[in-house]
């Protein structure tokens, strides 16, 4: 079945979008030339995967969700999520693109912190937001997928930490598609000033096994200098969703940006990391696992740029393949001219479960520097039955031994990720997977 | 009921194509020891494997019964649940599953589900077996026997076997690459075991490993068969003549699998 790739919303109904919401004009503007932009521009083009016959398309734009009165009416598959002492975090549940719960506490309130829908900051704080969306980050034009997201983005989340300020405990987010056919368009906007600290986790949770959607998200994350972010991401949206995931990190002097991403959909899913680290001493971690089942497609960049002199950048992603999934790992360090004394690591494995699984992976040096260490590693294999016989022949059942080995395989990134909270849900998420 | 009966009727076994077992007949009862030899490459690791149920073999002829029950039609971990073990020649290395972990995992799938092992009933007999075997307690946190030596991935081995407690263990080449302490340990281990619920077929190369533990019946294998069987004294003069004297009493050239007397 040949997709259309053109959307069936025009200019006059973002129009009306934007006016129903009561948007800034600067932001009405952006739309009305993305809807253009979306048009004329092609779909992304990732090199080892065709997502010519993925549904871009298939989805319900404008709808809404009721708001979270008690943490009890949530299903089991979001509360796993939330842990213990929900009432004390700093937490936003948007369910189908409305903010449905919202805490920020009165002590990060005082202390400057914006924590809130991208929507309403556009009107309370619309020139740090104007200042920050798609201009350093990811820009509209970059293709089709980037123009639709500014066209047609109705979800969102923008979190600013002043300078100096520190913040202890993960800030969370849970993006729950409750409908169906509702699609995602989400922005998460995350400015760091200088010296500051945060942790920030998302989730994305749907239920669409049989009925289509996409989900476009863009995340533009901002480490101004010294400041230190730690972004841990677990993506789990179900089947019917297509997803175009665009995380971009813009890591200024001496700044740190640790990626932690649990890619766990089981819809296809093209996701890029880009890390731009422009400051002198700025230090990026791009840590991921991934597993694959059914018939997933699914394509993985990982992609860290060296502008600052001593810059660092390590990837390091697992993945796993099972059934009749395909997935893609690409690992790209870049060391531009004049970043000297950079280094750039990269280590990428696969693991195939099944023989109808595929898994690649393509290590990707690109160095215009002669100042500098770069190194990677990167493997693609089968499951050893030898090793599923030796942990068979001790009882235990092929699904367990199969279990096992999966997560002493993700293990290593798992054990890195330094975010607690990621590391138990992702422990839950991969655990829901295996089998 | 005195122990478990292991059986194994008429086994033929090839891998890839290639027949490496040609009729092995053995019978393994609770409370007995039996210690198999013969020169390398004669089958001795194929029939272990093979009784297991390793997936590169293939039983192309013969019998396997655990206590009447046909061993050849369960899978791998259904055999480890009736009752049998197999402490590997080359243990395989598992990354990222701990040994305790992996340990846990194995006795719980040994019992009904809602009757798991509690978890400091596990820790206390698994510290207590560590130290019988004078194992670091570290070594439980590490991964499955990823970069362990040589002769911690045998003492690994044993420490399974007495956690597991089968009816029937087979333990190939379990002293190969042990210091003399460790053999000494390695085999107090094994006795300790020792009672009429539990048997044993111990594949070596060395008196050594015997004289620790005292075997009540001893095999030779040679071209894929079992071609002499006798008490501890036979593997004392094989210790002492080496095999040329077994070879020239049944005619045997090459004592290897594919050579044909
Ligand atoms: N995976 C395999 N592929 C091909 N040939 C094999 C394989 N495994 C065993 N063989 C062959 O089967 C024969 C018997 O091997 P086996 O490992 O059973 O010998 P063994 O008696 O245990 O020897 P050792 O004392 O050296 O451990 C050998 O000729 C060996 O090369
Ligand atoms: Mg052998």
């Amino acid at each position: 079945m040949a997709v259309d790739t053109q959307l069936p919303y025009d200019k006059e109904y973002v129009a009306n979008y934007s006016g129903k919401r009561n948007e800034p004009d600067w932001f009405k503007d952006i739309r009305q030339k993305a809807v253009d932009l979306a048009d004329d521009l092609p779909m992304p083009n990732p090199e080892k995967t065709r997502i010519k016959n993925w549904n871009f398309t298939d989805f319900e734009h404008d709808v809404s969700g009721a708001d979270i009165k008690s943490f009890d009416e949530l299903p089991e598959k979001i509360r796993v999520l939330l842990g213990d002492h929900v009432e004390e975090r700093n937490l936003i549940v948007v369910r189908n693109n409305n903010i449905a719960y919202a805490k920020l506490s009165d002590e990060l309130k005082e202390k400057g912190v914006i924590f809130e829908d991208i929507f309403t900051a556009m009107h309370e704080h619309g020139d740090l937001v104007q200042k920050y969306f798609m201009q350093d980050g990811v820009s509209v034009d970059e293709n089709k997928l980037t123009a639709r997201h500014a066209a047609l983005m109705n979800s969102g989340i923008f979190l600013y930490v002043p300078k100096n300020v520190e913040i202890e405990e993960p800030i969370q987010v849970i993006f729950w598609q409750e409908d169906d056919h509702a699609a995602l368009f989400n922005h998460v906007l995350l400015v760091a000033d200088q010296h500051s600290q945060v942790t920030y986790v998302e989730n994305y949770v749907s239920n669409n096994d049989e009925t289509e959607t996409v989900a476009n998200i863009v995340s533009e994350v901002f480490a101004l200098d010294g400041a230190k972010v730690s972004y841990g991401a677990v993506d789990n949206f179900a089947q019917g969703t297509t997803s175009y995931v665009n995380r971009r990190g813009h890591v200024e002097r001496d700044a740190t940006l640790e990626w932690a991403l649990g890619q766990m959909n089981d819809g296809h899913t093209l996701s890029e990391n880009v890390t731009n680290l422009v400051g002198d001493n700025s230090l990026s971690h791009a840590k991921a696992v991934s597993v694959g089942r059914g018939n997933q497609k699914q394509d993985f960049t990982a992609n860290i740029r060296h502008w600052g002199q001593a810059s660092e950048g390590y990837i390091l992603q697992h993945g796993v393949m099972k059934d009749n999934s395909a997935s893609i790992f690409n690992g790209i360090g870049k060391v531009e001219n004049g970043a000297t004394k950079a280094n750039a690591e990269q280590e990428s494995r696969v693991l195939m479960l099944s023989e109808g699984s595929r898994g690649d992976a393509n290590p990707i040096l690109l160095i215009d520097e002669d100042d500098v260490t770069a190194g990677h590693a990167a493997s693609v294999g089968r499951v050893d039955p030898i090793q599923l016989f030796y942990l068979m022949s001790r009882g235990i059942s092929q699904q367990e031994a199969e279990r096992l080995v999966i997560h002493g395989f993700l293990a290593p990134v798992v054990r890195e990720i330094p975010i607690e909270t990621v590391q138990s849900q992702l422990r839950e998420v991969i655990e829901g997977k295996v089998y | 009921m005195a122990g478990s009966t292991l059986e194994i009727k008429d086994l033929h076994v090839e891998i890839e194509g290639e027949e490496i077992l040609k009729g092995v007949n053995l019978t393994i009862k609770g409370g007995e020891f039996h210690a198999v030899m013969g020169p390398n490459g004669t089958g001795k690791s194929t029939l272990a494997s093979a009784v297991m149920g390793h997936p590169k073999y293939e039983i192309t002829k013969g019998e396997i019964y655990l206590d009447g029950e046909d061993v050849l039609e369960m899978e791998v971990d259904e055999r480890a649940q009736a009752g049998l073990f197999l402490a590997m020649q080359y243990p395989s290395e598992i990354s990222g599953v701990t040994t305790s972990d992996f340990l846990r995992s194995s006795i719980n799938s040994q019992r009904e589900e809602g009757d798991e092992i509690p978890l400091m009933q596990f820790i206390k007999e698994m510290d207590s077996k560590l130290d019988t075997l004078e194992i670091d307690k570290n070594m439980a946190q590490r991964y499955l026997n990823e970069g362990f030596s040589g002769g911690e991935k045998k003492r690994n081995e044993i420490l399974q076997l007495m956690m597991l407690q089968p009816a029937i263990a087979i333990l190939d080449e379990i002293d190969s690459g042990l210091d003399i302490d460790a053999l000494k340990v390695v085999s107090k281990g094994i006795n300790e075991m020792r009672s009429e619920n539990f048997g044993c077929l111990i594949i070596t190369h060395y008196q050594r490993l015997l004289d620790y533990i005292t075997p009540d019946h001893v095999h030779v294998m040679m071209q894929g068969r079992i071609v002499k069987s006798g008490g501890p004294e036979l593997a004392h003069r094989l210790e002492s003549e080496g095999y040329d004297w077994i070879k020239e009493e049944l005619g045997i050239d090459d004592e290897t699998v594919g050579q044909e007397a």
